[in-house]
């Protein structure tokens, strides 16, 4: 009997550990009847600086709220004083995502969060959640340097300002941009949450639930001072923030060799400089069409009409190239430069410097004029005041031979938010900034998530492929080509060139029409795809080449698709492409060159003729400078001199919606359940204590059992 | 659906098992060890049911198609009633064996526990397990904010399911008094009617989401059990008037205790 037992058990183990290795069958657990998990989310996350946190929290466990879709005034009336429900989870139309409404959000005590439908129906003529003064405590500007033209006395740069980006905001905010999310969350709201004949809507209604708990608070400071307790003292230490980080590209004419740094000796350089990063009220959804791409174009466009002519007339001084990431918060990437630059630890130092050429937002200008923007405070300095009035005569010269109206703003008008700032903090170095705008922007959506291809006004013909797309050239495309030709020859004179050279550098409309593509359309195409490495192109969907456009929030690095911002590897791969020679070195010998000291190597896919191509390796006096605020080298986390700006970690961000019980049906079925609890603890002892009185006839003696 | 629908559908499923168990059970460890033996058994019967079922999913492809899928679940609710019943039977069996086994570890001379003391308390078992099995799944997700609905189901899932727990634990209760009864006096038509109503109650359960359809007929078997059961373990009416004329007759008591 024992041995059969034993061989019956052992085949029962057997069987279970086959079982073991099979998949699930059909989890059709009770949790999928309850939550519609809802994907791709977009949120609102908290970023901090040395005095205040900005942005969105969430409760550890989700805020939770019944639906209500604001439409109209009514709606609004309901949710913040007569619902009956609340607290609300608001579904928000376009049109309402306003200063007045969200601020009335923030002050009620009815409203757990908010949800924000991201569309063009219904948008504002226009929308900024940029602050009106961007930048204003971090420019050159302040009570010691031009105090009359600091904070934005004289000229508001953003008036359309709503300041939505820099609230602090208690409750969680989605973005909403998918059309067939949006119909789930409208669908059951239609179900069941809509006023019959103007009375409440009867439960069970329809609830949705936010997560974005985020981990830091107050400010850097105190974000800062508990991570590195957390580093010093615990096992399983906890990061709560993280700097704004990425790098900053640079690149010049003439190769300069980067172990040595410091002073370069008889090295004069003019530098030409953009913005790479944008940011809008949402994480990582940045389109920053006028306000960013319009300038890398440009220069990435001035840059290839530049190559040949310097390598063949090469002017006096050298052309600096350089991409400032982390611009939007603070100055990130100019400041570490100019930092670096100061303490002799960047590739050349301040006294090399010449002067500078600012792209800003060049991309509105159809027709309309371009203007030169400089800093009337530097003008007390007279050889600073002769080269930029020379600068502004030049291009005004190279400018009417193209035939664009170039003029020069006020002169008691101070700069616009540019890099040339955090230069001029340092030393009064002749430069300007190039624009599209006289006074204040013309940019109606900047720093938002409508600021797209739309606001450029780039759009395709249909029924073109994507290829076809790709070189289409727009009267956009067109126009920006023109603004890199003057750009491109005014830094050919600017740099000591010749003047018979000027006629022969013309920024190519196709590749600006390539590039515009690329930064505002699709990513994923086949001119990015030749020009960068063979594993990204290969990873497909998970790698910085996923569909889409580009975002151009900088983020903190480093990230799961690699240490660097794929627009910023964009950029410099595009660089390397433009500027670049080809080698016929092998792929070990690229990734391992004899010497880094003027060059670098880059090993890319190559153009691929009819689907098949061979990488190569293309060298290029391109680099990556990393661009992090010096208040986190120098450990002063409450700087006011430089960026401060850390992004908060966090655990989950999700959604789900789901229908709620109304609190009677709860605290019934509690009720009802003491009731069983106690009416069976209470029968069960009767019975129990009268056990011997009831079954009495079952009393039988041990033995008889048997 | 947060923390009242928790607890409340908690005491519900498990209120009268946890009341029988505290009264009746804990004191003696005999009890416990038969119990939680039972409760072993039952567990068995549902892994080799549920072996059977993933087989048989398998083997039909997954059963995408819903009619089909409802097919398996009748077919599988069937062949597990019937699994556990022969364990049940089973464990009458090893009881019975065992009655040596355990008369000698107890500490007096000869069992102290009657055939349907054991009966009682094996039912418990197989009770306790399978109230378990259907309600931990469902508490644990009554615990969040929402509540079943969104895709057309009755919002009051959880309730529904808590007294079905509560009439199926004290019903596995009453079917092991009984069953052990038919057993002992080899009425094997008692074990028939058990095995039976067993299948009738698994089918009700398929009516769902008809709750009335379900649970009323679901706790009138109950009740009819319950009577059943009282008569199979020594009860009578003559014993129910006793109990109520017993108040008015304290001193009878300690003619009882002979």
């Amino acid at each position: 009997m024992r041995k059969m037992e034993d061989l019956i058990s052992i085949n029962c183990v057997k069987l279970l550990i086959i079982a073991l290795f099979y998949t699930c069958v059909s989890c059709s657990s009770v949790e999928q009847k309850i939550y519609v998990e809802l994907n791709d989310t977009v949120p609102c996350v908290r970023l901090l600086n040395a005095t205040h946190q900005i942005g969105c929290q969430s409760s550890m466990s989700g805020d939770t709220g019944v639906l209500h879709v604001l439409e109209s005034e009514d709606d609004l009336d309901w949710i913040l004083n007569t619902g009956p429900h609340p607290p609300y989870m608001i579904v928000m139309e376009t049109a309402f995502f306003n200063r007045s409404v969200m601020l009335r959000m923030k002050n009620s005590s009815r409203v757990s969060g908010v949800a924000v439908i991201v569309s063009k129906t219904g948008l504002a003529e226009n929308f900024s959640p940029h602050t009106t003064c961007p930048n204003q405590n971090t420019g050159v500007y302040s009570e010691d340097y031009g105090p009359e033209l600091a904070n934005c006395n004289v000229t508001a740069w953003n008036p359309l300002g709503n300041g939505l980006s820099y609230e602090d905001f208690s409750f969680p905010v989605f973005a909403l941009k998918d059309e067939n999310q949006t119909q789930v969350i409208r669908k059951c709201y239609e179900d069941h949450n809509l006023r019959v004949n103007g009375s409440a809507p009867q439960y069970p209604l329809c609830a949705m639930q936010l997560f974005s708990h985020m981990h830091a608070v107050t400010d850097t400071v105190t974000c800062m001072r508990r991570t590195d307790l957390q580093n010093r003292f615990s096992i399983n230490p906890e990061v709560l923030c993280d700097p704004l980080s990425d790098f900053n590209v640079w690149s010049s004419t003439r190769p300069l060799n980067n172990s040595a740094k410091g002073h370069k000796t008889n090295e004069s350089v003019v530098i030409a400089a953009t913005r790479l990063d944008g940011r809008s009220f949402f994480w990582d959804e940045a389109p920053a069409a006028e306000g960013t791409v319009s300038g890398i174009v440009t220069l990435l466009a001035a840059v290839h009409a530049l190559h040949p002519v310097t390598q063949q007339a090469p002017p006096l001084r050298n052309i600096f190239f350089t991409f400032f990431q982390g611009e939007a918060f603070d100055y990130i990437g100019s400041s570490k430069m100019v930092y670096d630059m100061e303490r002799n630890e960047f590739v050349i130092d301040l006294d090399n410097v010449h002067s500078m050429l600012e792209i800003g937002q060049v991309g509105l200008r159809s027709g309309r004029d371009l203007w030169m923007h400089s800093d009337p405070i530097s003008f007390k300095n007279n050889s600073v005041k002769d080269e930029v009035s020379l600068m502004m005569k030049n291009m005004q010269s190279v400018a009417a031979g193209l035939n664009i109206s170039l003029d020069e703003p006020p002169v008691t008008q101070p700069l616009p938010p540019s890099s040339l700032q955090r230069f001029l903090r340092v030393r009064p170095i002749p430069g300007l900034v190039l624009a599209d705008h006289r006074t204040s922007f013309i940019n109606r959506y900047y720093e938002s998530v409508y600021d797209d291809a739309e606001n450029l006004n780039v759009s395709y013909p249909p029924n073109l492929s994507p290829d076809e797309q790709l070189v289409f050239e727009t009267e956009e495309a067109k126009s920006l080509a023109e603004v890199a030709t003057l750009v491109a020859r005014s830094l050919y004179q600017q740099a000591g060139g010749e003047e018979r050279n000027l006629n022969n550098i013309t920024a190519d409309p196709k590749i600006v029409a390539q590039l515009l593509y690329g930064f505002l359309i699709q990513k994923n195409n086949s001119w990015f795809r030749s020009l960068l490495p063979p594993e990204v192109t290969k990873k497909g969907a998970n790698s910085i080449l996923s569909s889409g456009p580009p975002q151009f929030y900088i983020g903190v690095g480093p990230r799961n698709i690699g240490p660097v911002h794929s627009v910023t590897r964009f950029v410099q791969y595009i660089m390397a492409n433009l500027t670049g020679t080809v080698t016929n070195l092998t792929e070990t010998q690229c990734q391992n060159p004899e010497s880094k000291d003027l060059f670098s190597y880059f090993w890319v896919t190559g153009p691929s003729v009819n689907g098949s191509g061979e990488p190569l390796c293309v060298r290029a006096s391109v680099r990556l400078a990393k661009a992090v605020s010096p208040a986190f080298e120098r450990m002063e986390y409450g700087s006011r001199d430089y960026s401060t700006w850390t992004e908060s970690r966090w655990k989950s961000i999700r959604a789900r919606v789901f229908l709620v019980a109304s609190r009677e049906l709860e605290m019934l079925t509690l009720g009802v359940g003491v009731a069983v609890l106690l009416l069976s603890l209470l029968v069960t002892y009767f019975i129990s204590s009268k056990a011997e009185l009831l079954f009495s006839s079952s009393r039988e003696t041990p033995t008889t059992t048997y | 659906m947060t923390l009242a629908v928790f607890f409340g559908c908690a005491f519900i499923a498990f209120g009268p098992a946890f009341a029988l168990f505290v009264f009746t059970i804990v004191k003696d460890p005999l009890r416990i060890i038969i119990l939680i033996a039972g409760a072993f058994f039952w567990l068995l019967s549902l892994l080799l049911s549920s072996l059977v079922w993933f087989i048989a999913v398998k083997a039909s492809n997954g059963a995408q198609d819903p009619t089909l899928h409802r097919g398996l679940l009748i077919f599988g609710v069937f062949f597990s009633v019937l699994l556990q019943e022969v364990f049940r039977f089973a464990y009458y069996r090893l009881l019975r064996k065992a009655n040596e086994g355990l008369a000698a570890i107890s500490d007096e001379d000869g069992l102290d526990i009657s055939v349907r003391q054991m009966a009682y308390v094996a039912g418990l078992g197989f009770g306790i397990m399978s109230g378990a099995f259907s309600m931990i799944n469902i508490l644990s997700d009554s615990l969040g904010p929402g509540t079943v609905g969104i895709f057309g189901d009755s919002q009051y899932y959880f309730i529904t399911a808590a007294l079905m727990t509560l009439a199926l634990t004290l019903l596995h209760t009453f079917w092991g008094v009984v069953f052990f009864e038919g057993c002992e006096k080899s009425r094997w038509w008692v074990i028939a009617a058990v095995v039976a109503l067993h299948l009738l109650v698994a089918g009700l359960s398929l009516l769902n989401p008809l709750y009335e359809g379900s649970l009323p007929p679901v706790y009138g078997i109950m009740l009819l059990m319950a009577v059943w059961a009282f008569f199979s373990s020594g009860g009578s009416l003559h014993n129910l008037s006793a109990l109520c004329t017993r108040k008015t007759q304290p001193y009878t008591r300690y003619i009882m205790n002979e």
